[in-house]
């Protein structure tokens, strides 16, 4: 194969800018699908992405393209998840390409995540060539938007072309720009093996599928092969390159190209997502550059509903962190819950996403505690602990002082909701950086932000204090001390272990309260009175009652209808089989969510 | 050969008028679908008396709807049929309920030579303002004038229901309703709490109370749980300190007085149900009838004209068929006998399932008793007052993990 028809790229833009949608769009076009069978964004193949309108997985695809000038390409597109959750997976994906597509939407222009994602491919050293979509709405202004990837980010964009993937209005200037203005890859099929693994899926009848990029040499069925980092050893099974959602299987893949192997590998750890593959004879001298290390940032404890599904829950968690470098997960026990997992996750969104995987694609009914950040605590003896789960907090005695994280936040906002915005961050105990205008109607705020207090619902209160007009991004700025207690839920007099969270001392009686509020909802009520306290320490701060329960008999039952009592005794059953038993009250597994819905009014 | 003794359910789904509060499979028909009705009971009657030859009558009831209001010579055809068509025992306790306004003197003779011996009354309250809110078709008055009747008829088993947990009920009115039954000296009270049922005009006009008062709320019109619980209370007092038994959650009778069609639902003792929806347990089967009466009748008229009918089970008549496991069946053996006050015989448990029942529920009966809901002695297991008071909490824990 010539590499200089060969061309390695990615799409890169803003949440909901058309990025899937193009990607659709080139797919089509290139015949790689037909008109029939194309199903709306081919590459966001989980249920969950095609629902969410997201793009979770990085995915790979690769298309032959006729060009103008007579010449047959090949394209390798990588797609790329545009959430600030997953970061991680861009920079993974950009490593294997050579260029980006950079997607600017008509109408809305710049936004935050726009930014960080070209950044994060200029960083990468990809060529990057912007193209304005969706200019088929009424509100598109291409030129203003063309002046401002100009000004802002300071790539040439005259001449970026005007297109809609909707219709597929102009989307044949883009084929044409990826042939002529990425460059193509570069590296010696007969140097020694150096293939960069960028993502993996695992198959139950082909083991783990690795995804990679070779740089250098050539990867061969048969060949002996070695994980650099790991050591581990493998004979290929089989190459191949992927179609749209599907695997293609041939003979080799030499330097430049994106594609798959297996090779009956069973243990997950062995195929780490940045590990460099190389030969076991005649290998690399070293490894190629990893990835950037991403730390999760958000960790909340999940458990099986079902007390007996804790092995189902270790198996699933371990197949999607194969697929998922980011995710993290250590074995924990509850009071409350029993035994389950500390996980750990770049942000909400991504928490959010595992557990559903979890709930449909492994059939498991969860329970999750409330998220948590990771604390520092600095204790008396000069050791520091980092915190994540709250229950491990030391006794106050021990504590000199505790940290918590914080994030340089970026928010993009049209002007008339600047006030509102600036207003959350303050109640949210940020510190105001800076604020300036892109252009007369739209401004970047800039503000310190504890990460703690964005975990949970910002981005919902961002929307809709800003009527969606709002975008928001940010990144992990370091950690800052802060006052910070832990408050203690106690329900029958008793503490429950999981319902425990950190808190800034200021807003702790206020959350306490709203919390025993929100558990009164949620604790039906029992044969004897229920107390719901709130503690900090030792001293109760806020207190609600569930009332017992006096009456409830069916006192009518006409004789016959068995069935029908039975069905009432049934569904009072089911309801009991949700519950969690702590001391001798039955509480609901939605009740550990609680926190998280304390702004909800 | 002895004869396995079974019990019988009438379904006469007729009334003057329906009630706002009632869910039960009845409504206002002409007297011409009364006959056609009558027709095809008879019918049911005759076709399932084939399959049960080796069966005897114990007790029948007569339910509805509101069988008094249909007209003499119709229960007599329907009771003629039953005689002619099974063997009833002679000292069969048989029941008939009867809503004031729609009963004679006439018909009460009728009913007397056709063996009716235990007459029920729906008063349902004394007071005038709650029995318009229940649109009742019959004020305190009318109901006098209907026990007298009974009464003079020589009726000695009567029986008189009420209701607790009315809309603004207060103890005072409940009180008013108790000690003017009371009074009258009936051999029985049943004294059900009003339930909101779906369907209903109770419904539209008081779910969203309902729901508080099932939450523990405060409550517009109904009465909150705490009140509910009360005039629940207040009514096992006054009964039991005037004579009466409590012999089930809602049912009182003057000693020997117990209906004994009643027992036998919470005993598990086998009944054929007759007419439209009607429910039978038999051969530890559960079936219930169709619940269209114009499909009921058709039904009726095909096979008396010996027409070809397809059906799946063992009745034309059956809507569903469920053949219960031995697991179904202890099941309702534990919550439907723990229904009685007195509970059930660790006894009877081991002579219908050949197993003792430690074996079977040791684990809950030990746990439901040190939360004290239930108690047990001389063999006997039985709900606690305050196990009684919360039975839907209690009783499922007698169903098994499926």
């Amino acid at each position: 194969m010539d590499q200089s028809k060969i061309r390695n790229f990615c799409i890169v833009a803003h949440i909901d800018h058309g990025k899937s949608t193009l990607a659709d769009r080139i797919i089509q076009m290139t015949g790689t699908l037909t008109d029939r069978e194309m199903q709306a964004q081919v590459l966001d193949n989980m249920d969950l992405e095609r629902e969410r309108g997201i793009t979770i997985k990085s995915q790979a695809v690769r298309i032959i393209y006729k060009a103008d000038d007579g010449q047959e390409y090949i394209f390798n597109l990588i797609d790329t998840p545009g959430h600030v959750d997953f970061n991680y997976e861009v920079s993974r994906s950009l490593a294997a390409c050579d260029g980006a597509i950079l997607v600017v939407d008509a109408a809305q222009g710049i936004e935050a995540q726009t930014l960080a994602n070209v950044y994060l491919a200029l960083d990468h050293n990809l060529d990057v060539i912007p193209v304005i979509n969706k200019i088929d709405l009424p509100s598109a202004e291409p030129d203003r938007v063309i002046a401002e990837i100009e000004d802002v980010i300071g790539l040439e964009a005259s001449d970026a072309p005007l297109i809609s993937a909707k219709t597929g209005l102009n989307c044949h200037d883009v084929l044409e720009a990826i042939v002529h203005k990425l460059p193509a890859p570069t590296g010696d099929p007969k140097a020694p093996l150096q293939a960069l693994i960028f993502d993996s899926l695992y198959d139950p009848y082909k083991g783990v599928i690795v995804f990679f990029r070779v740089k250098e040499g050539t990867i061969k069925v048969g060949d002996s092969v070695k994980m650099m980092a790991t050591g581990a050893t493998f004979d290929i099974v089989e190459v191949g390159y992927f179609g749209a959602g599907q695997f293609f299987p041939c003979n080799e893949l030499e330097a430049g190209m994106v594609g798959y192997m297996t090779a009956s590998i069973k243990n997950v750890r062995d195929t780490r997502v940045g590990d460099t593959i190389t030969h076991v004879s005649n290998p690399a001298l070293e490894a190629l550059p990893g990835y950037k290390k991403v730390n999760p940032m958000v960790y909340c404890g999940m458990y099986p509903a079902d007390g007996a599904k804790y092995p189902d829950l270790r198996d699933a968690l371990e197949k999607l962190q194969l697929n998922d470098a980011a995710l993290q997960f250590e074995p924990e026990t509850s009071i409350a819950l029993g035994f389950g997992f500390r996980c750990g996750f770049l942000g909400l969104l991504h928490l959010e996403i595992i557990q559903e995987r979890l709930e449909r694609e492994y059939n498991l009914d969860l329970v999750t505690t409330a998220p948590g950040v990771v604390y520092r605590v600095y204790k008396t003896d000069g050791t520091m602990i980092e915190l994540t789960n709250p229950s491990n907090l030391p006794d106050p005695s021990e504590i000199d002082y505790m940290e918590e994280p914080i994030v340089d936040a970026e928010i993009m906002v049209t002007s008339e909701y600047i006030g509102a915005i600036m207003d959350l961050c303050q109640e949210r105990r940020g510190q105001y950086i800076s604020m300036e205008y892109m252009e007369e109607t739209r401004a970047l705020i800039k503000y310190t932000l504890p990460l703690n207090e964005i975990i949970y619902d910002f981005f919902d209160a961002l929307k809709s204090r800003s009527r969606g007009y709002a975008s928001f991004d940010y990144e992990m700025k370091g950690y800052m001390k802060s006052d910070l207690v832990k408050l203690d839920i106690l329900i029958n007099k008793e503490e429950v272990d999981a319902l425990s969270f950190i808190v800034f001392s200021g807003t702790a009686y206020e959350r306490g309260r709203k919390m025993c509020e929100k558990l009164k909802e949620e604790i039906p009520r029992h044969l004897f009175e229920i107390p719901i306290q709130a503690a900090v320490g030792s001293k109760v701060i806020a207190r609600e009652t569930v009332k017992a329960m006096r009456k409830d008999v069916l006192a009518k039952c006409y004789g016959g209808d068995i069935s029908r009592k039975k069905k009432l005794l049934e569904k009072q059953k089911e309801g009991k089989k949700r519950m969690r038993q702590v001391g001798n009250v039955e509480i609901p597994q939605t009740a550990f969510m609680s926190v998280l819905k304390l702004d909800e009014d | 050969m002895a004869r396995h003794q079974i019990e019988l359910y009438i379904h006469i789904p007729f009334c003057m008028k329906k009630c706002y509060y009632c869910d039960f499979l009845s409504g206002v028909f002409d007297v011409r679908m009364q006959k056609a009705y009558v027709n095809a009971l008879c019918t049911q009657i005759r076709f399932e008396s084939a399959s049960l030859k080796d069966c005897e009558i114990i007790s029948i009831y007569i339910g509805g709807g509101t069988p008094s209001w249909l007209d003499a010579e119709d229960m007599a055809t329907i009771m003629n049929t039953v005689y002619d068509s099974f063997h009833v025992t002679g000292d069969a306790e048989i029941s008939i309920e009867c809503n004031p306004g729609t009963l004679t003197a006439d018909k009460l003779s009728t009913y007397r030579s056709v063996g009716i011996d235990r007459i029920s009354i729906g008063l349902q309250s004394a007071n005038n303002d709650e029995l318009k809110e229940l649109g009742r078709v019959h004020d305190y008055n009318r109901f006098l004038y209907t026990y007298d009747a009974v009464r003079k008829a020589g009726f000695d088993n009567v029986n008189v229901d009420i209701m607790t947990g009315l809309p603004y009920q207060t103890i005072e009115k409940l009180n008013h309703t108790l000690s003017s039954v009371a009074l009258l000296r009936p051999e029985h009270i049943s004294a059900y709490s009003l339930i909101i049922e779906e369907g209903t005009p109770f419904y539209q006009k008081y779910k969203f109370d309902d729901v508080k008062q099932r939450a523990g709320m405060e409550t517009e019109a109904l009465p909150t749980e705490e009140m509910a619980y009360k005039l629940y209370r207040h009514t096992i007092d006054f009964l039991t300190s005037k004579g009466y038994q409590r012999y089930e959650i809602s049912n009182y009778a003057k000693k020997g007085f117990a209906c004994r069609h009643n027992i036998g639902y919470w005993k598990r003792t086998p009944y054929l149900g007759v007419g439209l929806g009607a429910a039978s347990l038999i051969n530890n089967c559960r079936s219930s009838n169709h619940t269209d009466i114009y499909k009921y009748i058709d039904i009726a008229e095909k096979l008396q004209r010996q027409e070809f009918i397809d059906y799946d089970y063992c009745s034309p008549f059956y809507d569903s068929f469920e053949k219960l496991s031995r697991q179904d069946a202890m099941e309702e053996f534990m919550f439907l006998g723990l229904r009685q006050i007195e509970g059930i015989y660790r006894s009877d448990f081991y002579d219908m399932f050949g197993c003792d029942i430690e074996g079977v529920y040791g684990g809950v009966l030990t746990a439901l008793k040190n939360k004290g809901m239930i108690g047990m002695s001389e063999g006997r297991i039985y709900m606690t007052d305050i196990g009684m008071d919360v039975s839907n909490q209690v009783l499922p824990y007698f169903l098994f993990d499926n």
